[in-house]
Order: C-alpha cells, then sequence, then structure tokens
C-alpha cells in the first residue's frame, strides 16, 4: 500500500482535566474518501482540528507527505494546502460569493493599483469564482456577485466546498457537511463531494449521517473516547455494526468474529 | 443520530436545482438597496432638498445656503466616518466627540503651554487621537470587552483628562490667528460664486471618497466588513480579525483627531468644552444613512447622506421660522424609519 498522504501518530490534547485526544493515530491515503464517525463527545472534532492546525496538540506529531508538521494556525494548514470546510460553515453572510472565496487571500491588481492604491482585482476573483463554480457543477447560481445569504443551505455548502476545492491541494477536511441541508440539498453536495474526489484530492469527512458515510467512504475510521477505535471498510461491515462499534455495544474482535 | 436512518432509507435520487427566484418589484427594490444601500438616504437626502426647495425658493437653493449646511455638518460629518469604521465592525465608539475635542486641547496646549511649532502640535494632537483609538481597540480586540462598555468609559477617561490637562483655559482665536494660523488651516476658505467652501468641508468629502473606495476596493474593507458580519467565520476564512478591529479603532481616533483640528478652523478659538454632542449626532448620521448598528452591512457615503440630511433639516426648518424642536422631531422620525428599512433590508434572504 502506498504511504499516508496525512498521518498523525500518539496525538494527546487536553482541555483542562478532560483528554479530547487520548494517544490517537490517523492515516488519510492520497485519493480516498476517509469517514471520521463516533458517538458525540468522542472527539471526533479535536482530532480533525489537531490535523488542520484550528488547535496544537499537547503531545504527538503530524505528518504531512512523509515531513513532519506542526501546524500552529489554520492559516498554516491552509498554506500547506490542507483546507477545512467546517459545520459552521465560516462564510460571511452579506459579503458576496467571490468575496467571500477570496476572504483572507484576496488578489490585488498588478501594477501601481495594486501595490500603492491596494486596489483588488475584482474581475480576476470574479472570473475565478465563476470557473470554479462552473467546474463544480453549481452554474445555477447566477450572479457571483450575489450575497451569501441569499443563497440556500445548500448552495452556501456548496460554495463553501467550491472554496475548499478550489485552494485545497492536498487535502480537504468536511465536517458535517450535511448536517443542516434538506434531502435534495444533501444529495447535491454529496455529489460535489464526489466530484472533488474524482479530481484525485483525498478528503476527510466527518459525518453523524450512517447511509451518506456508507454511499462515500473508502474507508470509515471509528473513534471512541478519544482514540481510534478501529478502521473498516465499509464494504465488510453494516451500519448497525458500526454504529455497535462507535457507542461501545460492540468491540472491534466480535466485528472480526 | 440514528433516527437519520430511516428519512434516509427512501433515498430521492433526483438532484435539487438551484432554482433562481421569480422577482417581484418589491424584492428587485430590496436586493437594490441590499446592494446598494446607501440609495434609501440618498433619496431622502434629494427629496428633503427638493421640498425645502419648494418651499423656500432662493433663500434656500442658493449657493451660499447650501454650502453653508456643508460648513455646518462638517464636524460632525468627519467625526461620522469615523463611528461608521467602528458601527461597520458591530462595534460603537461613544468616546468620538471626547477624542476630538481632547485632541484639539493637545494641539492648542502644545502650542501656547509648551512653545512647540504648530506643525509639531498638529502631528501631536492626531498621535494622541490614534493612541485613544488604540486602547479602546486593543480592549476590544484582545481583552474582549464591548465597545459599548470600553467607549463608554473612554468617554469619561479622556473628557476628564481633557478637563483636567485644559484646566478648563480657552485658547481665543485671535491669539492663535497671531501666532499659529495652521491651526485654523480648516478653516480657510474658498470662494466659487457665491458658495463658499472651507477646507474642512473639502477634506469631509475627500475623506468620504477615500474611504469608500479602501472599504469597497481593497481586502482591509472586505475585512472590515467580514468581521462586522461574523467575526468567527471571519477569522475561519483566514481574517486578522484583531488587527483589523485594531486598525478600524485606530484610525477611527485619527480621524477624530482631524476633526479636532477641523473644530479649532470651524469655531477659531480651542475650547475643551466644544463638541459635546458629537458623539450622539455622528451616531444619528450614521444610523439615519442606513449602516446596520449590527455591522457588515451599510456604506460609508450613506453616512455622509446622513449628516447632509440633518444639515438640510436644520437649516430647511430654521429658514422657514419653525421652532428647532421641529428639527428634532423629525430627526428622531427619521432614526426610527431608517432602523426600520434595515431591518427590511436584512430580511431579505430571499
Amino acid at each position: 500500500m502506498t504511504d499516508p498522504i496525512l498521518s498523525a501518530r500518539n496525538l494527546v490534547k487536553r482541555y483542562g482535566h478532560v483528554t479530547a485526544i487520548d494517544h490517537c493515530d490517523f492515516d488519510l491515503y492520497p485519493g480516498e474518501i476517509l469517514a471520521v464517525i463516533g458517538d458525540n463527545g468522542a472527539g471526533k472534532s479535536s482530532l480533525i482540528k489537531a490535523v488542520s492546525g484550528a488547535v496544537a496538540p499537547d503531545e504527538g506529531e503530524v505528518w504531512l507527505e512523509g515531513a513532519k508538521v506542526a501546524f500552529t494556525s489554520p492559516n498554516d494548514a491552509r498554506e500547506a494546502g490542507i483546507e477545512t470546510v467546517y459545520q459552521q460553515l465560516a462564510l460571511s453572510p452579506a459579503l458576496s460569493i467571490a468575496d467571500n472565496m477570496f476572504m483572507g487571500r484576496e488578489l490585488r491588481k498588478p501594477g501601481i493599483l495594486g501595490s500603492w492604491f491596494r486596489m483588488l482585482d475584482s474581475a480576476a476573483m470574479q472570473k475565478f469564482a465563476r470557473d470554479k463554480l462552473t467546474e463544480l457543477g453549481l452554474m445555477t447560481i447566477q450572479n457571483i456577485n450575489q450575497a451569501v445569504e441569499t443563497l440556500s443551505g445548500g448552495q452556501r455548502q456548496g460554495v463553501a466546498v467550491a472554496r475548499a476545492a478550489a485552494f485545497g491541494s492536498k487535502v480537504i477536511i468536511l465536517d458535517e457537511p450535511t448536517a443542516a441541508l434538506g434531502v435534495k440539498e444533501s444529495r447535491r453536495v454529496l455529489e460535489l463531494i464526489q466530484d472533488v474526489k474524482s479530481r484525485g484530492i483525498p478528503i476527510i469527512l466527518i459525518s453523524h449521517n450512517m447511509p451518506h458515510v456508507f454511499e462515500l467512504a473508502d474507508r470509515i475510521h471509528i473513534h471512541r473516547l478519544g482514540k481510534r477505535l478501529t478502521v473498516v471498510d465499509p464494504k465488510d461491515i453494516s451500519m448497525s455494526d458500526a454504529v455497535a462499534l462507535m457507542t461501545g455495544a460492540m468491540t472491534p474482535d466480535d466485528a472480526a468474529a | 443520530m440514528p433516527e437519520s436512518y430511516e428519512s434516509s432509507a427512501s433515498r430521492d435520487q433526483s438532484v435539487a436545482e438551484f432554482d433562481s427566484q421569480g422577482r417581484t418589484l418589491g424584492h428587485r427594490l430590496q436586493h437594490a438597496l441590499h446592494v446598494t444601500p446607501s440609495l434609501v438616504p440618498l433619496m431622502v437626502l434629494i427629496a428633503a432638498v427638493v421640498v425645502f426647495g419648494l418651499l423656500l425658493g432662493q433663500r434656500f437653493l442658493s449657493p451660499f445656503a447650501l454650502t453653508l449646511i456643508l460648513q455646518q455638518v462638517q464636524i460632525v460629518g468627519i467625526v461620522a466616518l469615523a463611528q461608521s469604521l467602528v458601527i461597520l465592525t458591530a462595534g460603537i465608539d461613544l468616546s468620538v466627540g471626547a477624542v476630538m475635542v481632547l485632541s484639539s486641547v493637545v494641539m492648542g496646549q502644545f502650542t501656547f503651554r509648551y512653545g512647540l511649532p504648530p506643525g509639531i502640535a498638529v502631528m501631536s494632537g492626531l498621535l494622541c487621537g490614534a493612541l485613544c483609538g488604540l486602547v479602546s481597540g486593543v480592549l476590544v480586540a484582545i481583552v474582549k470587552l464591548p465597545p459599548f462598555i470600553v467607549t463608554l468609559g473612554m468617554w469619561q477617561v479622556v473628557l476628564a483628562g481633557n478637563f483636567l490637562y485644559s484646566r478648563n483655559e480657552t485658547i481665543r482665536s485671535q491669539d492663535i490667528e497671531a501666532a499659529a494660523p495652521l491651526l485654523q488651516f480648516f478653516g480657510t476658505r474658498v470662494e466659487i460664486g457665491g458658495a463658499i467652501f472651507t477646507f474642512g468641508v473639502l477634506f469631509m468629502l475627500i475623506l468620504a471618497v477615500v474611504l469608500a473606495y479602501a472599504l469597497r476596493f481593497t481586502a482591509w474593507g472586505r475585512h472590515v466588513y467580514a468581521v462586522g458580519d461574523d467575526p468567527e467565520a471571519a477569522a475561519l476564512s483566514g481574517v486578522n480579525v484583531r488587527g483589523t478591529l485594531i486598525s478600524v479603532y485606530v484610525l477611527a481616533g485619527t480621524i477624530c483627531a482631524f476633526a479636532g483640528w477641523t473644530l479649532i478652523g470651524r469655531i477659531g478659538s480651542v475650547s475643551p468644552t466644544s463638541g459635546q454632542l458629537a458623539n450622539i449626532e455622528s451616531i444619528t448620521a450614521v444610523v439615519i444613512g442606513g449602516i446596520s448598528l449590527f455591522g457588515g452591512r451599510g456604506s460609508i457615503l450613506g453616512t455622509l447622506f446622513g449628516a447632509l440630511i440633518v444639515g438640510v433639516f436644520t437649516l430647511g426648518l430654521r429658514l422657514a421660522g419653525a421652532d428647532p424642536q421641529w428639527t428634532n422631531l423629525l430627526i428622531g422620525i427619521l432614526i426610527i424609519a431608517a432602523v426600520a428599512v434595515d431591518q427590511w433590508i436584512r430580511r431579505a434572504t430571499v
């Protein structure tokens, strides 16, 4: 098997007396969708934050493409090519789609206008945003300058995923991408995720929705009590067994048996 | 969690369409206002000028009267531009008037008490405004105190500091004119026909255009809006929220110091008791100008229009011989109407 693109060994993160991550390992292989499932409070989000730079782990190591990395902010991870779509979406509702896609990494006009007058290159940013949305089949968004708050939940999620896909060169992390969406909108986002995967970018998918996980994932990382309980192949296990594993009703040995 | 099973057991294979909504006239208007929020105050301003023009004729529509309005609103206008920046970040700055007065006192006292060259004194006054802004900015952005409380405190601290430091002395206009005319720089008049512009008025207009440019066409401006809209989302998108907030408060403080310099030009003297209502009047201009007090929405040109609306009402009603209380009453109604319109635009998520 190939080497993992992103891996973590022995991660520990404590918040006061609570150990959110307890000597946890983690591996993501190139081109795959790895789902991370676990009960509420199992530490999924903490684990993801630790590999995406949103929190610094107390112990342990993170490796990206075989090189050790120590991210201290989401911007570090972003520069290394890891993009995260957070559960709360991280879009500014009153700003336009193009503004949002480039938030924090705006393009400036070339020449004096850009360097002296700090003028943004709106045309280039709008074109880029439009191209990315078209690539992902979000053409039905008519106006790239419309405010994000005028979009439906699924469209907003689409913009967030498009932003991640546009800038995430190595890894894309999606935290509960369908949690707030209706059935139809969820489908659209699931297709988007598959689209992104077909470009060869590996994806970490955190979800509570078992049917979505089983539909998309190549492997499932089951998280329990702050560590990786086991990694299973969705083809070898039933949904109810996966739930039993993550709630502790079953151990990995039972599952194998 | 497992209840999501059943719902998805019957999977719907059809794909959600992102349908474009059929828009009624109301929706379109709402959308236009959403995109260009300064349209409302602009229309109100034009309507007010037309109505007073019809009522008062030449007395009101003369170049002299119209530019008199500009002169009367210049101080509040400049302060309101600073206030707009802070309010766009979902903050509020109650200390703007106090910072303005303290800065003007520093400019005056540094010249006349310490005998510093006026240029140095003016620089010191501007620095004083920036420092006041820095203190507020750090308390808001890093200590994470609510802006209302921080600036309520700063208002008292700065105002008291102003009276203590100035010993409640006024520096007379004749003395300034003789010894340090630079302090009255913004009072310099330019006459074109019957129209009279002061440098203070021109400064206000240029500042509004420069700030409108910075907010619309630079990354910093987009970040100001993003921070006011949703600071957490902005931070997760990679915006330096603390840096943006501090830069806004420092810039607002500096602009207030410029307003203090303009104030000397306007009244001629340096008076520690002037400009007491600047904070409320600036908030009024911002609100009438259509900038949302909840942050992230509105245009700074709206603030300029808001300040001018107040000026037009004040002068128009005075020329018409009405009791000045009518002005206050109408301004009060305008404030409430402006917030109602803001709420309506906010509901815009069509």
